[in-house]
């Protein structure tokens, strides 16, 4: 019994359940009222976001600047769905169907792509994002810029809580398997992985899908949740705010991700009205870390929960020495 | 015909534009390999400060185009100073990052100072305004005015580049950072002096943008800035005459795409036809492949 009750699956499974009780008790009781829920609904999928992006280019060292490309995919072919199927196993579809066809465009668009260079990708896929929200602007069914709304909405917090905590689980155990060790050592040196015998251009572009599968799912979920979807959301500035938080938090580390996403999604709600202001803060974020601290918040540490029991382990070894 | 003529016509007139911040571009990118993504803000401060010149000192063309580059310059270097040096032994991502945070911030502080709205240039009289017409074409005075001075700029910067002491130590300093160290060429000096003349250039662009069609906003700079990137990847990065021819291809490319086709379209044009080079010829028009060595 104590030995289940140590293993880090039931610690992963007590931690989680844990802050989904407290966080659904604080909105029965109306501490987290509607307004705060928004800020909720934007920390989550700003989490999902930002740890998909940190695969890609904190885990896989490549530089992406189309995040927002594959969350308009995501969110249109979710709000399309909903919109005709309006019950829940539609949204279901919707998000399972979004999300994939987010991970086929970037697998299509990355196939070619990430056989460039750092800068040159970040300004492919740039282009690429560019070219999808041109589409989404032309196209009928997408309603051109006047967008899509009212989309039905069905997230509500254990839905956000299902898809962040289901996407961090995914990328942390991918990242922990054969697969994603490969994609560590493609961000150390490149031409050394190849040289050990690992299929860079394979695992990038595994890295690229899976993230924007994720991205998909993102977008998905901002779209059911906030009911109005336009091209213009999706720009150049969406995915220069996801690259905010992995850059905030470390590229390479999850729990650095997290910390970022909850961090600027509050600040954001606070600086709302100084839409120009809070730029500028971005800005000035993203310049002193690249100066002062490079490698982020957390670097690329993770909080987990053996630093606690070490932390207490140690202090209790001092209590009985002394 | 007539209005395929006039579609390259208008082609040219935007091309030169584009190729002026494509210069910047490749110049900058040649020496530290760098996409500085601030250079299509520096081009919007231009056209502000022209604004200025025009409107509120009632200045003429010249003399506000000779502010504009100087005030860019300055700019240009401050920024190069502040955002890039620190940062000149760190890796190509952290400052490429650095970039996009200089980049933010020169498009939101200047919209915090300006608010975000957009301001006109006054009505040109005199000269500017006129226009010859060659039966169903017309070429007016500002497209004169755009081709002629971007014309004498690259004029100037091939003299400076090629037959000055400045210019042979950037083409030094591109070539190798180290050995140039070794032969005694001042590496940040040299560094500085190519993102002046670069922001130079892209000030320039941004007043006769400014004249050309007559309304600028905080957030100008993002799109001609990517696309004159595009231009400069299109010609072969790094390489001069490149950045020139592409500059012309992608202005034309993209009147032609609004002229016959879906102006909506044209910025996915332009993008696709990154991509496209990128996949098919990454070194570009003029660029020699190079080998990856270990």
């Amino acid at each position: 019994m104590k030995k289940v009750l140590e293993s880090s699956v039931t610690k992963k499974i007590i931690s989680l359940s844990l802050t989904f009780v407290i966080v659904q008790i604080l909105i029965y009781v109306n501490i987290i009222n509607s307004y705060l829920q928004a800020t909720l609904a934007t920390i989550c999928i700003n989490i999902i976001l930002a740890v998909s992006l940190n695969l890609i280019t904190g885990f896989t060292g490549q530089f992406s600047l189309g995040h927002a490309g594959f969350m308009s995919i995501g969110a249109y072919v979710c709000a399309i769905i909903t919109m005709r199927m309006s019950t829940i196993q539609g949204f279901i579809l919707g998000v399972l169907l979004g999300a994939i066809a987010a991970a086929i465009v970037g697998f299509l668009v990355g196939l070619p792509t990430l056989r460039l260079q750092g800068d040159y990708l970040a300004i492919a896929t740039l282009g690429m994002s560019e070219i999808i929200r041109v589409i989404f602007l032309n196209m009928k069914i997408t309603n051109g810029a006047a967008g899509l709304s009212p989309i039905p909405q069905f997230v509500n917090w254990p839905w956000l809580f299902v898809f962040t905590a289901g996407t961090v689980l995914l990328i942390s155990n991918f990242l922990k398997s054969s697969h994603g060790r490969a994609c560590i050592s493609i961000r150390e040196d490149e031409i050394a992985a190849e040289a050990m015998g690992i299929n860079a251009t394979k695992y990038k572009v595994i890295a690229f899908t899976v993230g924007a599968f994720c991205a998909g799912i993102a977008g998905a979920v901002y779209a059911s949740y906030f009911y109005f979807i336009k091209p213009d959301l999706f720009g150049f500035l969406k995915s220069i705010d996801v690259l905010v938080i992995v850059v905030l938090g470390g590229l390479g580390s999850i729990s650095g991700s997290i910390l970022a996403a909850i961090l600027l999604s509050l600040i954001s709600t606070y600086l709302q009205s100084f839409a120009e202001l809070r730029m500028v803060l971005y800005a000035l974020i993203l310049i002193i870390i690249m100066i002062f601290r490079p490698q982020g918040l957390m670097g690329s540490k993770e909080i987990s929960l053996s630093m606690f029991n070490n932390l207490g382990n140690r202090l209790t070894f001092k209590k009985g020495r002394t | 015909m007539e209005q395929f003529l006039q579609q390259i016509i208008n082609g040219i007139s935007l091309g030169s534009i584009y190729a002026l911040i494509a210069l910047g571009y490749t110049m900058v990118y040649g020496i530290i390999k760098l996409i500085n993504f601030a250079h299509g803000d520096i081009y919007m401060v231009g056209a502000y400060v022209g604004y200025f010149c025009m409107t509120f000192l009632k200045l003429g063309f010249l003399p506000s185009l000779l502010i504009a580059m100087v005030f860019c310059t300055l700019l240009g270097v401050t920024v190069e100073k502040i955002a890039y040096k620190p940062l000149r032994d760190s890796t190509r991502i952290a400052v490429l990052i650095t970039a996009i945070g200089a980049s933010l911030f020169i498009e939101y502080g200047t919209m915090f100072f300006v608010k975000a709205g957009v301001r006109s240039y006054p009505d040109m009289t005199g000269l500017l305004v006129k226009q010859f017409r060659f039966g169903d074409i017309v070429l007016t005075m500002q497209q004169i005015i755009i081709v002629i001075t971007t014309v004498l700029l690259m004029i100037l910067l091939q003299f400076i580049v090629k037959k000055t002491k400045i210019g042979k130590a950037m083409r030094a300093v591109s070539m190798d950072k180290d050995a140039a160290r070794l032969m005694g060429i001042n590496v940040d000096s040299t560094i500085s002096f190519t993102f002046a003349i670069g922001s130079a250039l892209a000030g320039a662009a941004g007043v006769l943008v400014g004249i050309y069609y007559n309304s600028i906003n905080p957030l100008m700079g993002i799109m001609p800035g990517l696309k004159a990137f595009v231009a400069a990847v299109f010609g072969g990065i790094g390489i001069i005459p490149g950045a020139m021819i592409g500059g012309y291809i992608i202005g034309t490319i993209e009147v032609l795409v609004s002229g016959y086709g879906n102006s909506m379209y044209r910025d996915a044009v332009v993008f696709a036809i990154l991509i496209l080079i990128l996949i098919v010829r990454p070194a570009g028009l003029l660029g020699k492949n190079t080998r990856e060595k270990v």
